[in-house]
Formats: structure tokens, C-alpha cells, sequence
């Protein structure tokens, strides 16, 4: 079957997609379609004393100028975050409130304080630069770690010291114990830098109200529309459900960023029915930078203890996590349950605790970015294995092997089972792919070349598939994480997929109809994928921490399983036979081991006709389904780096990357590949190219392509992958997920390898040339000596 | 953003002195200046069009000066508004020594940006600063040059 399950088929989105048809929000064009642009705050911290828009208003083509006070008096609620979080002294998380407009106070810059709507989008954005804000300036915080400090500026009335919560996870005391008696301990400090993450497609939203009818239609850029309509409906009172359809078409990347719900969308609902028409508003880039959830931002400091076999006896962590300025949607569940809880990695751990406060500043929020959690305890827990192989004069590669947990399940003494893995055999295939062998060789051609070469390796485990919905819950989610599909054969046997899973980049319309084709023989051109839609689709969870196939997919199948039961039934009836004995094999419904066969069609046609149907049997041939899945996923996998540093300027070069990873089952080689090379990309960009950068007055220094900086072709090298797969037994089709591997793996590989390559481990992201160059200046050691 | 620097002024010190206190001296003087009003013999408004990397904007803004020690040293301190470009707000303290008939002007500068400015030029600041700094003393020693031509020689 060359489109099923394994083949390497082309994407059927990318037609469009590449030839510039791909249908976003911002192509979407309403009758009576005005646009909004928001004015925002230029300092940190401050008190709004009054809004002149007298001047904006009196301009030709200006609609409306509407403030906080409006929202608010029109009863819009507040942003929530929906995910709960305890303290360890038992007390809950401090949110703040965070109104769409600001009244009394802003809190970072870009904070907005009112919105212009107007007849054009350059001519919104002129009004709102003459709306003048009477702001009293407040001292500002910008660190994490000033935040925390006394006397530090108070962000919100109800985090006393700013802190958000102080929660821990595992047994404290066994682990300082096991620390105190351990033969070697290693320490170390890290920073997870602050990125954005610059989805290709900005932020854009189209909100229209029918006052005949009470709706609200509201296109939106997001990675799960039926989250954003429950949320919008539920705590920001725009609308009830059936009041509200939202829309997510063609969307060009995410990365988390999508997920929220953020401060526009909300204000372009309100203003569509305070101004009685469609309300437009699109980002531009330097709004991204200014107004999208940021990714990480983490200060750890770290124990490892040893025995004097070289295996791990406690992991000791202190984290604390930057939130900016206002609790985004998933925020809290980051630095806790997608972040503490793979603190033991791949390695058999009896002992370990982790401590994380999280704290407001005068910052964007932060929230998930691609990885969410895992890249930051992968980075701590890799650089980890790496700094003790090397003060305990190791090989990198053994000290891991020593302790790779070996049977599965395994359960980690902060909460996750693993089901599945074959740690030593991606470790394995990845040495083999690197030439491990051939490195000195390699190391001394580069010394030749006044070049300083280093190998580094990352051995990440993650959690995908979120989540069992009743372990969530007794976590503190707001909601379940299961998925929901139903799959419509049609009565000329093409089949109709409605998802609740998102595709903004996946490429589902594809992959989604290749697991149909395996399952039921048609092309796949007879497939079409319905997403994103909460008027079509009944609901859905969207896509985030590489759900889709392990939970997305997982929902067809049972909806697959329903049909194929019905077909079977039908096409018993019509060729006199047992149901026991029908087979879907080629296109066909057979009965086994004779020529009696139904066409697929056929067999569609007879369950819309009804001419023939079995005694009881409903016409029709469609089921839905619920899935929720019984355990997170554990992709894994080795990675290693190779880099090239230039000692006279700590210009690096990533010249050779080896990935190794277990997904579980991979439905379409080339699209895995294609995730493993993004996430890649962005794993190097967040190790030596990007980083949000704050003053400590808490303005924005980062914001444009001027100062952040991205990675590009050439700073990238051709990639090797390998697949070591070992099925996860808890799904139907045995999947993990891929979508996120490449930026948790990738960075301590980079970083490993270029601390390697200079002989300093004292080196943080981003490892820009400056960077590498003065912990360079730190080792300088004679070579005469040598 | 932090600046140091230090100018030779051909002109005795009380000239320098007194030109650094005459509104039309410095309207003339300080580069994209369009209105430069003496409001006390201590305060002034000022408007000045900038444009800083992708940047341009007109900023309104007051200066008051402090510390005045005439004519030896005094302390300026000032705030702009460039409205959706950002704001800058700062202060210097400026000295001037005699050295025989020239005068060394030497200042410190200590300004913060914010908003737009700060997103966008933040890397430009210091060096449009010092290209600012440097227009400026270039324009007032023209213009103490053609209040007394005899000095320039």
C-alpha cells in the first residue's frame, strides 16, 4: 500500500500553500470590514492616569476609541491562566487580574490600553499614535531573579514578593540525604534564555457580531478554535458556545504561541458589537515581539549526586521561572508538570526534588514554546550527564549507558511511568551514524585549521500526548486533554476526517489520510481533512505537545473501528455471509478466502440507500468517537553535535548533527524528517543565536529581526537521522510524537559540544561569538605547556 | 545609555558660557531643533525632530537646569516625549575649563529610552548620540566663529 502507514507521501497542503492560495485570517475579507490597532503602553510599569482620545476621534474615518473601563463595564472578564497550581504550603497560585484593556494599570511594555477602529488599518494606527495616555511612571522589574529580591516594585496587589506559587516536587530530605552520601556531586547553574517564538504567519484575528442573531464569527490564528470558544465563552463572557462559531484556517506556525487567548481577540469581539461591524486586526512583526507569549526564561541552580560506580544516587533542582507580567493560559503547568516531572530523564534515579518559583515582572507573558517545559529539564539534565562525565573522567556516552533505565514500565520519582524505550539502542545508532570512531581524526584536521572542534551529546527524553484527562485534572487542568473525531463516508465511498486536533504546519491533511487509506484502501485523494472549524467540527482539544497522533489519531481510529463494524455488517447482509468472515482489503469488502466482494463505494451507497440494510440497522454510514488517552508518550532519543570554534573571534559552527530518535510508529517518514530538521533548527537558534533581551527599566530591546536573532540556512548543517522505534504500547497505532523532539534534544548537544571544544563549562545561552570568545579569554592556557 | 566626551572651544569661557545660555545659540546649534523657548532663566522647551535608525519622530520636551555654577559647571536635565516613537529622559553634567584663550567643554551623560526607541534603535543610540554630540559642537564653534570672526584665526 504505497500511501499508507510509512510512505513517504508528498504533502497534499503544500499545493497550495507554495503557490501562494493558503487561506489565513488576515485573507479574510468581510463585508462592512473595519480594522482596529491598539494603543500600547511604552513603559514597563506605570499608573493610567486618563485617556485623551478627543484628537483620535475627531479624525475622518475613526469609528470608535474604546478603553478598559468599557470592557469592563460591559462585563468582559478577565484573561485567565486554566491551569491550577498548588503551593507546597498548601495555599493556591497567586493570579493577578489581567483585563483585555488595561484600567489602572499597565504592567509590561506593549500592554494595551485602548483600541482604535477605524476604516482602514493605517489609518487605525494613525489614531491610536495621537490617542494620548496620561501614564505615572512606577519603578519596574524585569528579572526573575530582582523580582524575587525585597523591596523589588510589586506587580500585582495579590503576589506578595511577586510570587506567582512555590511548589515542589519529590521527597527532599531523601535527596539531600542521598546527595550528602554520595561519593561525587556536581554542580551547576543554568539559564534557559527567553525566546519568541516567531511563527512565520503573525497574530491576526476577524471578529463579526449579527445583531439578528445574537453571533459572533471570530477568525483567529489559533492551534485549537473549540478551546479558544470555550474560553472565550465560559470566562470572558463574550457570547455563549452556540453563540460564538470560531474559525482557525490555513495557519502558518504556532510553536505554542496560538494556543492562548489573548488580549485582541477578545477586544475584536467586544468592539464587533459595540461598533455593529466586522472588526479586523493583524499583527506586525514588531507587535509579535512585543505582544506574543515568550518561551522559558528559567534560573536553576543543580546537585548531582554519585556513587563511586558512577551511578546517579539524587537530582537535586531550584528553579525559578520567569511568568512576566499577567498568568498566560497554560503558564503555570510549564515550569511544573511539563518541566519537573522528566527531571529524571533516561536515567534510573532513586532520588529527586525539584523546588520552582514562579514570578511576575514587567515582561510579555511567557507560556509554552515549543517543547514546553522538557527543553528546559532536558538542557539542565544533559548538561548535567556531561559536566560529571568530565569531572569524573568518563566517557560521556558510558556514564549515560551506566544509568539508562533498562525495563519498562519504569516508574520516575516524579510521577511519569514510561511505557517504552530503547535508550542504549538510540545511543547506539546515533554513535554509529556520528563515526564516533573517527572524531580525533576529525578533532585534529580541524587543530590543523586553527579550529577548536567539539563533540557534545543529549540523550532527551519528553512527554507527549498530553494527557489522561483524569490525571490532569487531579493536577489542576481546567480541562481534559482528550481528542474527539468523526469520520463521514460518503454514499460514493470518499471519506470526510473531522478532527479536533489543528494543523498549522503538520501537515494532518495528509498524514491524518494516509492512517484512513491503510485502514480502509481508498486513495487518499478521496480523504479531506475538516479541521478548525467549531461549527463543523462538534469538538476538539487542538494540537499542542505533539498530540495529534498520539491522541488526535488515536480518536479516528475508534471512530474508524466504528464504521468498519457498521461496513461489516452491511456488507455481511448484502453477499449472505458471516461478519466474522468479511475482510477490507484493496479497495474492497470481501468475504475472506472467496471472490465475493463489495466495492467500497458499493458498500457506501447501499448505507445511504437503505434499499438493503440489515434488520435494525440505521442508514447512513458515519461515527464519532472520544478518545482519551490512559498515559503521556515517551519519545526519546540521542542526539550529537559536532561543532567548529574560530579561537580568535568564538565564531561556532554547527558542523555536524546525528539525531537518533523513537517516535514509536511513523506514518510519513518525510514529514518526521521535516519535524526533526525544524525542531533542530530551533534548538541551535535557541543555544547560539536567540535571546529576548529586557533592560532593567523592563523595555524591550529585542524588537525586530535587527536585534533577534533567528537561525538561518547556513547556520544549520545537513542533518543525519536515524530511527530506533520501539511502538508505544498505549495508543492504537502505536505512536509517540515528533513535533517537539528537535528543540528539547538539540540545545545541550550544542552547548555540550562547544564547552568541549574550548574547555570551560561555564558558558549560557545563547552562545553567541561575544559568548564563546570571552569564555575563551577564562581558559587560556599556554600551549607551549602542552 | 551612558556618554562621556570632551570638546576644545575656541572662545574664551564666559563667551562659551554665555552662549550655552542663549535660547537662539542653541535653537541654531542643536541639530533638528524647530523650537526652543526660554520659559525661565533656569527652564526650557524644546521641540526636536530624530530620526534614530527606523525611528523618526518629533520629541517635545522640557530641560531644566541645576547645579549651576557659573561659569564653570552646571546639570541639565530633560525629558522627551516622541509619542508612539517612545520617550527619552536623562541628564548631563557639563564643565568647562579654561585652557589659555580655548575652552574644554567636558560632559556625562546618563539617558534611558523607552518604547519603540528602545525596540527598534536601542543599538543605535550611543552612536546617533555621539554623531548628535558631535553636530552640535561642530555648529556652535561655527557660530562663535561668525560672532567673532577674529577668534577663529
Amino acid at each position: 500500500m504505497s500511501e499508507g502507514i510509512g510512505a513517504r507521501v508528498a504533502r497534499k497542503e503544500d499545493k497550495r500553500f507554495i503557490t501562494g492560495k493558503g487561506k489565513y485570517t488576515d485573507d479574510i475579507r468581510m463585508e462592512n470590514q473595519a480594522y482596529a490597532a491598539f494603543v500600547r503602553s511604552p513603559h514597563a510599569h506605570a499608573k493610567v492616569a486618563g485617556i485623551d482620545a478627543s484628537a483620535a476621534e475627531a479624525m475622518d474615518g475613526v469609528i470608535a476609541v474604546l478603553n478598559g473601563h468599557e470592557l469592563t463595564g460591559d462585563g468582559i472578564g478577565n484573561i485567565i491562566c486554566g491551569w491550577a497550581i498548588t503551593s507546597k504550603d498548601g495555599s493556591p497560585m497567586n493570579m493577578g487580574a489581567w483585563s483585555a484593556l488595561a484600567t489602572e494599570k499597565v504592567r509590561y511594555v506593549g500592554d494595551a490600553v485602548a483600541v482604535v477602529i477605524a476604516e482602514s488599518q493605517a489609518l487605525a494606527r494613525l489614531a491610536a499614535e495621537a490617542v494620548e495616555v496620561d501614564y505615572k511612571e512606577l519603578p519596574a522589574v524585569a528579572f526573575a531573579d530582582k523580582a524575587l529580591e525585597s523591596g523589588a516594585p510589586e506587580i500585582h496587589d495579590n503576589a506578595p514578593g511577586n510570587l506567582i506559587y512555590d511548589w515542589e516536587i519529590g521527597e527532599a530530605a531523601a535527596t539531600d540525604a542521598a546527595i550528602a552520601g554520595a561519593a561525587h556531586v556536581t554542580e551547576l547553574e543554568v539559564t534557559n534564555n527567553r525566546l519568541s517564538p516567531n511563527p512565520m504567519e503573525p497574530r491576526s484575528a476577524v471578529a463579526t457580531f449579527d445583531a439578528s442573531e445574537d453571533h459572533y464569527t471570530l477568525y483567529t490564528t489559533s492551534q485549537n478554535p473549540h478551546v479558544a470558544r470555550l474560553v472565550l465563552s465560559a470566562f470572558y463572557n463574550v457570547a455563549p458556545e452556540h453563540k460564538l462559531r470560531v474559525i482557525a484556517p490555513d495557519v502558518g506556525g504556532g510553536f505554542g504561541s496560538k494556543i492562548y487567548i489573548y488580549p485582541e481577540e477578545i477586544t475584536c469581539l467586544w468592539a464587533s458589537m459595540k461598533t455593529g461591524r466586522s472588526v479586523k486586526w493583524t499583527s506586525d512583526r514588531s507587535e509579535a515581539f512585543m505582544t506574543d507569549a515568550h518561551g522559558r526564561d528559567h534560573i536553576t541552580t543543580a546537585k548531582m549526586g554519585f556513587d563511586a560506580d558512577g551511578k546517579i544516587v539524587g537530582f537535586k533542582v531550584d528553579t525559578v521561572a520567569n511568568f512576566g507580567a499577567y498568568m498566560s493560559l497554560f503558564s503555570s503547568a510549564v515550569p511544573t508538570y511539563l518541566y519537573a516531572t522528566l527531571l529524571s530523564g533516561q536515567y534510573n534515579i532513586s532520588n529527586v526534588h525539584c523546588n520552582v518559583r514562579a514570578v511576575y515582572t514587567n515582561t510579555v507573558p511567557v507560556d509554552a514554546y515549543r517543547g514546553a517545559g522538557r527543553p528546559e529539564a532536558c538542557y539542565l539534565i544533559e548538561r548535567m550527564m556531561e559536566t560529571a562525565a568530565r569531572e569524573l573522567g568518563m566517557d560521556p556516552g558510558d556514564l549515560r549507558r551506566k544509568n539508562f533505565i533498562q525495563s519498562f514500565p519504569h516508574e520516575t520519582p516524579v510521577i511519569m511511568t514510561y511505557d517504552a524505550g530503547d535508550f542504549d539502542g538510540n545511543l547506539d545508532k546515533a554513535l554509529a551514524a556520528a563515526k564516533i570512531a573517527d572524531f580525533p581524526a576529525r578533532k585534529a584536521e580541524a587543530a590543523a585549521r586553527g579550529k577548536l572542534r567539539g563533540i557534545g551529546y543529549s540523550c532527551y527524553i519528553e512527554a507527549c500526548g498530553i494527557a489522561p484527562s483524569a490525571a490532569v485534572g487531579s493536577l489542576g487542568a481546567g480541562v481534559g486533554l482528550w481528542e474527539s473525531a468523526e469520520v463521514r463516508v460518503n454514499p460514493v465511498g470518499t471519506i470526510e476526517i473531522l478532527t479536533g486536533s489543528h494543523s498549522h504546519g503538520q501537515g494532518h491533511e495528509t498524514t491524518f489520510a494516509q492512517v484512513v487509506a491503510e485502514r480502509f484502501g481508498v486513495p487518499i485523494d478521496n480523504v479531506s481533512i475538516v479541521h478548525g472549524d467549531t461549527d463543523k467540527v462538534q469538538f476538539g482539544m487542538g494540537t499542542y505537545g505533539s498530540r495529534s497522533g498520539a491522541v488526535g489519531l488515536s480518536a479516528i481510529v475508534k471512530a474508524m473501528d466504528k464504521v468498519e463494524a457498521k461496513v461489516k455488517k452491511i456488507a455481511a447482509h448484502t453477499l449472505e455471509a458471516s461478519e466474522d468472515d468479511i475482510v477490507i482489503e484493496g479497495g474492497e469488502v470481501k468475504v475472506a478466502g472467496t471472490d465475493k466482494a463489495m466495492a467500497w463505494h458499493e458498500v457506501g451507497l447501499a448505507a445511504y440507500t437503505g434499499h438493503n440494510l440489515p434488520d435494525g440497522l440505521e442508514p447512513g454510514l458515519k461515527e464519532g468517537a472520544f478518545y482519551d488517552p490512559v498515559n503521556f508518550t515517551f519519545p526519546a532519543g540521542a542526539y550529537i553535535a559536532e561543532v567548529e570554534v574560530d579561537p580568535d573571534t568564538g565564531v561556532t559552527e554547527v558542523v555536524q548533527f546525528t539525531a537518533a530518535d523513537d517516535f514509536g510508529t511513523i506514518i510519513n517518514p518525510m514529514i518526521v524528517e521535516g519535524q526533526v530538521h525544524g525542531g533542530v533548527a530551533q534548538g541551535i537558534g535557541q543555544a547560539m543565536l536567540e535571546q529576548v533581551v529586557y533592560d532593567e527599566d523592563g523595555q524591550l530591546i529585542t524588537g525586530s529581526y535587527m536585534d533577534y536573532t533567528m537561525p538561518r540556512a547556513a547556520d544549520v548543517p545537513f542533518y543525519t537521522i536515524e530511527h530506533n522505534t520501539t511502538v508505544c504500547p498505549n495508543n492504537p497505532l502505536g505512536i509517540k510524537g515528533c513535533g517537539e523532539a528537535g528543540a528539547i534534544g538539540a540545545p545541550p548537544a550544542v552547548i555540550n559540544a562547544i564547552t568541549d571544544a574550548i574547555g570551560t563549562n561555564d558558558l549560557q545561552m545563547p552562545a553567541t561569538p561575544q559568548a564563546v570568545w570571552s569564555a575563551l579569554q577564562t581558559v587560556k592556557t599556554p600551549m607551549a605547556a602542552e | 545609555m551612558d556618554m562621556t566626551g570632551e570638546h576644545r572651544i575656541s572662545a574664551p569661557r564666559e563667551v562659551v558660557w554665555h552662549a550655552l545660555n542663549d535660547d537662539a545659540v542653541l535653537r541654531e546649534c542643536i541639530p533638528g531643533c524647530s523650537e526652543l523657548e526660554k520659559k525661565s532663566d533656569t527652564e526650557l522647551s524644546a521641540i526636536v525632530i530624530q530620526k534614530i535608525g527606523p525611528v523618526k519622530a518629533k520629541f517635545a520636551g522640557d530641560v531644566e537646569l541645576t547645579n549651576i555654577n557659573a561659569p564653570e559647571s552646571y546639570t541639565i536635565r530633560g525629558e522627551g516625549s516622541g509619542g508612539v516613537a517612545g520617550f527619552a529622559k536623562g541628564g548631563a553634567d557639563v564643565t568647562l575649563e579654561e585652557d589659555g584663550g580655548d575652552t574644554i567643554l567636558s560632559y556625562t551623560v546618563h539617558a534611558t529610552v523607552g518604547g519603540k526607541l528602545a525596540r527598534l534603535g536601542s543599538r543605535l543610540i550611543d552612536s546617533t548620540a555621539r554623531k548628535l554630540a558631535s553636530q552640535f559642537f561642530d555648529n556652535f564653534q561655527a557660530h562663535l566663529n561668525e560672532a567673532r570672526p577674529n577668534a577663529a584665526e
